[in-house]
């Protein structure tokens, strides 16, 4: 009996151990960003095919405003609410962050304390964008306004709430590489960084299994309004039949091939789309031409 | 019965049989429900009708001729500027009647729900003063598409 219950005390804690080594946030150090010279301007184009501003601004900031990076916006799921953080360069925000902070929070969801983000936060995305982008990322969000709005704690319950844990999610569902791998056109692969890391179509255009972790199997194939209202749009050749110009235009002015129009989180998306050059815009059809077909006939 | 009295009391019948009138007007039963969302959905097709003729020549699908783009900016602007009370009646929100996209916030704002439908008026106006030009419609086409965005982005349920 007593044996019996040294083994379990044993077991225990070499489970403690297991979970504490396999959760451990991992960061990049200061190595990975030798060489590297910040570019404002490309620091700008990150910033708008990332989406920052979409999330980020103040709940209802239009125009300029859309840069004041106060964080407040409310995001529902099935794992609590989540707000998102004030990302400003002010001591509220992102202002004491160092470049090689950014780079950890950005691609591998790590915060300067070394606690894990909750996934709200696209990182897994992002983990596929270059480095240098993110340090000129970096860059360019110390020129934007700095907001003290503090940032608001998210509204998590037990077990979620236990940061520690998503070092398991991350083991789980956290992927380095492309979906779409293989030989690529010059024009397919340039449409792939944009979709697939830096504008995160994936995050809500793929379907989520009960921990939150992608469907790869279908991905861009549309899922459940994470709202809870309406679904979002399968995007590959099996649910979108417009044409590479199609596409592209509707990214840029918001108008359908039928002239409806975009509505919903995704006039945020074409807000940001419609900064970034034509080419750019015309490389997302193209790789949306070239991802596998989810359902349809 | 003093005159004065007389007259508060004409004044109170008046005002309680205008509310009543009022309120009969706006409680949706006027209008039934399929016949109000048929109706709205009717009048987003002639928008698109006509955004179809001036977005086919700011992209280049269909050459530019300065008339048919004035008629057709002159028709959305007209159409954009007809009161809207008639499709708009509670109880057509999604869930509530089938093909519904209406999202609840629009009777939640009603306020500012009609203020997007006048800036959609505005960006109509303006087209309507640029369709003498190819470049003139490339140019308000990006606010009519901002003006029907605002509205969708909060009021339409995506899919």
């Amino acid at each position: 009996m007593r044996r019996a219950l040294v083994a379990l005390c044993v077991l225990a804690v070499l489970g403690l151990g297991v979970f504490w080594i396999v959760t451990a946030p991992k960061s990049a150090n200061a190595t990975a960003l030798a060489g590297i010279e910040p570019d404002v301007a490309r620091g700008e184009w990150v910033f708008n095919a990332s989406g920052c501003a979409s999330c980020h601004s103040a709940p209802e900031a239009a125009g300029e405003a859309k840069l004041e990076l106060a964080g407040g916006q409310a995001f529902a799921t099935d794992f609590g609410t989540f707000y998102a953080p004030n990302i400003s360069p002010s001591e509220a925000g992102i202002g004491g962050w160092s470049a090689l902070d950014l780079v950890n929070a950005v691609q591998n969801g790590v915060s300067p304390s070394g606690d894990h983000y909750y996934p709200a936060f696209p990182y897994t995305s992002y983990a596929r964008a270059e480095t240098s982008d993110i340090v000129s990322l970096h860059a360019y969000m110390q020129t934007l306004p700095a907001i003290d709005t503090p940032s608001r704690p998210h509204d998590v319950g037990f077990p979620f709430n236990i940061r520690r844990s998503l070092g398991g999610w991350k083991l789980l569902f956290a992927r380095d590489g492309w979906v779409l791998d293989g030989v690529l056109t010059q024009d397919q692969a340039r449409g792939r960084y944009l979709a697939e890391a830096l504008g995160h179509c994936g995050e809500c255009h793929t379907a989520r299994n009960a921990l939150g972790g992608p469907d790869m199997a279908a991905w861009l194939g549309g899922a459940p309004n994470p709202t809870g209202r309406g679904t979002i749009p399968n995007i590959t050749p099996g649910g979108l039949d417009w044409s590479e110009g199609e596409i592209a235009e509707y990214l840029s002015s918001g108008f359908t091939p039928e002239f409806d129009t975009v509505g919903g989180h995704m006039v945020a998306v074409v807000d940001n789309f419609a900064k970034l050059d034509a080419a750019d815009r015309a490389a997302v059809a193209a790789y949306l031409k070239a991802v596998p077909a989810v359902g349809g006939e | 019965m003093t005159f004065t009295r007389k007259f508060v009391l004409t004044l109170t019948a008046g005002v309680v049989a205008a509310s009543t009138a009022f309120a009969a007007s706006h409680s949706g039963s006027a209008v039934p429900a399929d016949a109000a969302t048929k109706g709205r959905k009717a009048h987003m097709q002639v928008y698109a009708h006509n955004l179809g003729i001036l977005g086919g020549m700011a992209q280049g699908n269909i050459p530019f001729d300065a008339a048919l783009a004035q008629t057709a900016a002159d028709n959305l602007h007209a159409v954009s500027a007809l009161p809207q009370t008639t499709y708009w009646v509670p109880g057509t929100a999604v869930g509530e009647i089938d093909g519904s996209k209406a999202l609840p916030a629009i009777w939640e704002n009603m306020e500012d729900f009609e203020a997007k439908q006048v800036a959609l008026t505005d960006a109509a106006a303006a087209m309507q003063a640029a369709a003498g030009s190819l470049e003139g419609v490339q140019g308000a086409m990006r606010g009519i598409g901002g003006a029907c965005g605002a509205c969708h982005e909060d009021y339409r349920q995506s899919d």
